[in-house]
């Protein structure tokens, strides 16, 4: 806030001078408040300051809504080659099979819940990565570190300490075999 | 923004552009009651900052030069700013940047001076009581010798053009 320094009579283009050109020392103590100078106004008006807060409590609204959105709808879906993993017959109705897709991944889980229907998810619970095991009686997976609970045909959570879903991986039954075609998780 | 001002418009199409003197000590930002109007470091008094400006005319009836104008369809004060967005990079003002005749012309006051030999620039102005002193010099005959331009007393002088504002101020102390 120091003036001193800048103010003489030609000092034309530096800081403002009051009106009267006295010694800043001698003028009142509300000029402080109204500088002329640019470099001086550290003022903020209340209409910026509701800018800024009504702005900033919009972008934390916005941030929340997508949080929810990826956590819950959003989901990443990854393409990788087509892989065979085993024939239709080579399981019973209700059978189960560990495989890796795509090649060097943490083991999935392949399970055939009818004739002609299969359904594949990664075989590590989401919440602690204890190995999954199908409760097909159930139609659920179940993690038994935690008694988690899975849906068979979704992979979504449904008891337990798991909150997100099981990554699924996408399958095409084809000539009586199964093939592996991409792995869809979600997004958060 | 250019604010052009007619010399005589009963007589002439002469327009001329009201340019800011750039005070020292600025009394259109004195008189802001809404701390609209700003200096920046170099000293170019800018135009009034939109969200500050209440549109009270207090600048256009206080500036002793006559420069700030309101737009009452912007409910906003607008003055020549020295088109600061050009001038601050080193370009100049649009006024003098497009004039095709250079009637308009900017420059230092060292390169003005040199221009004009018989003439001398003066940015020092006595109104009343108060002096103020510019960024922008007017150049005056060197045979006049003058340091301060007194302009209260050249209230009094007839000017170049049409007389419009009749003598009110004379009441037997005009010269």
């Amino acid at each position: 806030m120091s003036h001193s320094g800048h103010v003489g009579n030609d000092a034309v283009g530096r800081s403002s001078i009051p009106p009267d050109r006295g010694p800043v020392e001698a003028q009142p103590r509300w000029r402080r408040d109204f500088p002329v100078d640019l470099s001086e106004d550290d003022y903020v008006s209340r209409r910026d300051l509701v800018k800024f807060v009504v702005l900033t409590s919009a972008a934390f609204v916005v941030g929340q809504a997508w949080i929810v959105f990826k956590s819950t709808v959003a989901r990443v879906k990854a393409s990788y080659p087509r892989q065979a993993i085993a024939g239709v017959d080579d399981l019973p109705v209700g059978g189960a099979k560990t495989f890796t897709y795509p090649t060097g991944s943490t083991p999935r889980l392949l399970v055939r819940t009818g004739e002609s229907s299969f359904v594949a998810y990664d075989q590590q619970c989401t919440h602690l990565q204890c190995p999954v095991v199908p409760a097909i009686e159930h139609g659920k997976l179940h993690c038994p570190c935690h008694n988690g609970w899975f849906d068979l045909h979704t992979g979504a959570p449904l008891a337990g300490p798991p909150s997100r879903a099981l990554p699924r991986v996408l399958l095409e039954v084809s000539d009586d075999q199964v093939y592996a075609t991409g792995v869809e998780e979600s997004a958060s | 923004m250019i604010q052009l001002d007619y010399v005589d418009r009963a007589r002439s199409p002469q327009t001329l552009p009201v340019i800011c003197m750039h005070c020292d000590s600025p009394t259109c930002a004195e008189v802001c009651p809404a701390d609209a109007i700003k200096r920046t470091e170099d000293g170019v008094v800018q135009t009034a900052r939109k969200p500050r400006c209440v549109a009270c005319n207090n600048c256009v009836l206080a500036c002793p030069f006559g420069v700030p104008k309101m737009n009452t369809r912007m409910n906003l004060m607008m003055k020549c700013d020295m088109c600061y967005d050009r001038t601050s990079v080193g370009l100049k003002p649009m006024c003098a940047s497009v004039c095709p005749s250079q009637a308009l012309a900017f420059g230092t006051r060292e390169e003005m001076a040199r221009l004009r030999p018989k003439a001398s620039p003066v940015n020092t102005f006595q109104f009343g009581a108060q002096t103020i002193k510019t960024k922008v010099n007017v150049m005056v005959p060197l045979e006049a010798q003058d340091e301060v331009l007194d302009v209260t007393a050249a209230m009094y002088v007839s000017t170049i053009g049409r007389d419009l504002l009749d003598d009110i101020f004379a009441e037997g102390e005009a010269s």
